[in-house]
């Protein structure tokens, strides 16, 4: 009985066991392995990352990856920071709808996103002819074709996202601490100077994590855009291994490990911020307080998954 | 703080916030309904001859219909695999959650070019050349909806706490998996959906992943819209607004099942 048992808890894992292994750990054991090996030999060999980090263009590539997705990634920041804030300070019942919006305009990513910024912005889009014929010239030098129109799709994608991320530690921040610190005579921008920003710190960062991650892995929205005509990170691999014209694999893997070593050490960065910022509301959560039914709420796993970013679309 | 009014500079900024989020939704939607959309603020004239032209092309409503059966595939396979190996580790064998929690947000930090890149490696030739196959695709979406169904899955069986439920029905004689089918599957299914209609979405939208493991061989309805853009701005607009709002009646069912939800548990 006790012997059976065993088997049918280990008959469970089975099946997840292999699904992982095949479609999970062997890709990226085969992706690393790629990235050391000869073009289309055996033999281990640097000469694909010597090769990398001696071209001025695939040096450019990552360059601009890292350019557009730590701008894509503040700018994200700064608007959803101020959002957030103001998001909290609305009754419930619009704020919950406010939120919904945000997070229903977060599925628009990837080819439709691109594609309705064509419609708008494009080179035959409704604002570009419009304010043509207006007259508005300030608008005459963008060209949503290239690094501007680029940022500014990006951006679209990294506020709804942000927003979503940052407004719960705002509740974070009690309206006691506020009173308590204009009773002792601190002004407004005191209070955020030395209470509020400080508390919110560590789900900036981690934050700023997951952003950075999100638009560094980012393909189907600039491949729709561009199309290979932007010398991005993610397109160069995407050409590489599975282009028209010529497959080079191994030098695809190299550019593929590096990409992901630094989303890798973007999440990390948001999991060590996370545990940080929980220290800190946990230690205000164990003060007895009314409100603590709400941040159990808040901090459940459940809202994690909501939270997840869907990656995924773009 | 709840019931304070908030003040004008707020609403003035959250009007800002959702015309900027909104606007390309609404301009997508209008040009699909457009004849005529050049130098004028709103379109010329309306027409319903894109949507009517989308659902006249068979490739439209083959690849609709491919997305929909390699979604659901996916989803079905996940949850079998998923259900009884997210029970097991989080009932008998609790030692084993953070490894787990570990592989499955795995997938979450690394993008899907790099995933496809690994995929093409592996699958790309002898003995198990999968490439361009919907084999290979169901993989790599078992793959993307990991960290969404592990979530869903283990927060449901914590909630109806699952270890108790277990000794009582075990305590009452039945076996484990007679407990498992008849105890536990009912009382998380409603957690479970949830996961699995959010799953679906995210699959529902996936490009990158499809596009450069079976782009020129399986058209899902992503391919096809991209294919599209080139083409005719109007149909690719009307596809595109039908496909948001497909996915918008997936995350309303969402929304009333986690509303529905959470009120049968504080209640």
């Amino acid at each position: 009985m006790k012997l059976r048992g065993r088997w049918m808890l280990l008959l469970g894992l089975v099946p997840f066991a292999v699904m992982v292994l095949a479609f999970q750990f062997v890709p990226v054991l085969a992706m690393v392995t790629s990235s050391f090996s000869k073009a289309g030999g055996s033999g281990l060999t640097l000469q694909h990352y010597d090769k990398i980090f001696h071209s001025p263009f695939y040096l450019q590539a990552i360059k601009n990856s890292l350019l557009i997705s730590a701008w894509s990634s503040l700018a994200g920041i700064a608007a959803g920071l101020v959002c957030a804030y103001s998001i909290s300070r609305f009754a419930p019942k619009i704020r919950d709808r406010l939120l919904l919006l945000s997070n229903m305009t977060s599925n628009f990513a990837g080819v439709p996103l691109a594609f309705a910024y064509i419609i708008l912005l494009g080179s035959n889009g409704v604002f570009t002819l419009l304010f043509k014929q207006w007259g508005w010239s300030v608008f005459g030098g963008f060209n949503l074709y290239s690094w501007s129109g680029l940022v500014l799709v990006y951006v679209y994608f990294q506020v709804p996202l942000a927003l979503l991320l940052l407004y719960p530690s705002f509740y974070g921040i009690r309206d006691q601490w506020r009173e308590a610190a204009s009773l002792l005579g601190a002004t407004r921008w005191q209070f955020w100077r030395t209470v509020g920003l400080p508390l919110l710190t560590p789900s900036i960062f981690g934050t700023l994590g997951i952003l950075f991650a999100n638009a560094m892995g980012a393909y189907a929205t600039a491949y729709a855009l561009v199309g290979g005509n932007y010398n991005l990170l993610a397109i160069r691999i995407g050409s590489l291994v599975a282009g028209d014209i010529v497959n080079q694999p191994e030098l695809g893997s190299a550019l593929a490990v590096l990409l992901a070593l630094s989303t890798l050490l973007a999440v990390c960065l948001n999991h060590f911020m996370a545990k940080r910022s929980l220290r800190f509301t946990a230690n205000a959560a164990s003060a007895p307080k009314p409100d603590g039914k709400r941040r159990r709420q808040r901090y459940s796993p459940d809202g994690q998954a909501a939270a997840l970013p869907k990656e995924a679309l773009r | 703080m709840e019931t304070r009014q908030a003040g004008w500079t707020h609403r003035v900024l959250m009007l800002l916030l959702m015309v900027y989020l909104l606007l390309p939704l609404l301009a997508t939607f209008l040009y699909a309904f457009a004849t005529e959309w050049q130098t004028t603020v709103l379109p010329q004239g309306w027409t319903l001859e894109w949507v009517g032209s989308m659902f006249e092309d068979i490739r439209f409503v083959e690849a609709l219909w491919t997305s929909l059966y390699l979604c659901l595939i996916s989803v079905a396979l996940s949850l079998v695999v998923m259900l009884p190996a997210v029970f097991v580790i989080t009932v008998y064998l609790p030692r084993w959650e953070t490894l787990m929690k570990g592989l499955v947000v795995l997938p979450y930090a690394v993008p899907g070019v790099v995933a496809a890149v690994g995929l093409i490696r592996t699958y790309s030739s002898q003995p198990f050349d999968l490439a361009g196959t919907a084999y290979l695709l169901i993989g790599a979406y078992f793959v993307v909806i990991l960290p969404y169904m592990y979530q869903g899955i283990r927060n449901s069986l914590l909630t109806v706490s699952a270890v108790e439920l277990l000794n009582a029905a075990e305590l009452l004689g039945a076996r484990r998996v007679r407990a498992f089918v008849t105890i536990i599957l009912p009382n998380i299914w409603p957690g479970v959906m949830v996961s699995t209609l959010l799953s679906f979405s995210v699959l529902f939208g996936e490009f990158v992943l499809t596009n450069m493991l079976v782009g020129g061989h399986i058209q899902t309805i992503q391919v096809y819209l991209y294919r599209r853009v080139g083409e005719s701005g109007h149909l690719a607009s009307a596809i595109a607004i039908t496909y948001f709002l497909f996915i918008l009646a997936i995350s309303m069912v969402l929304m009333k099942l986690g509303k529905k939800m959470s009120g049968e548990v504080r209640g």
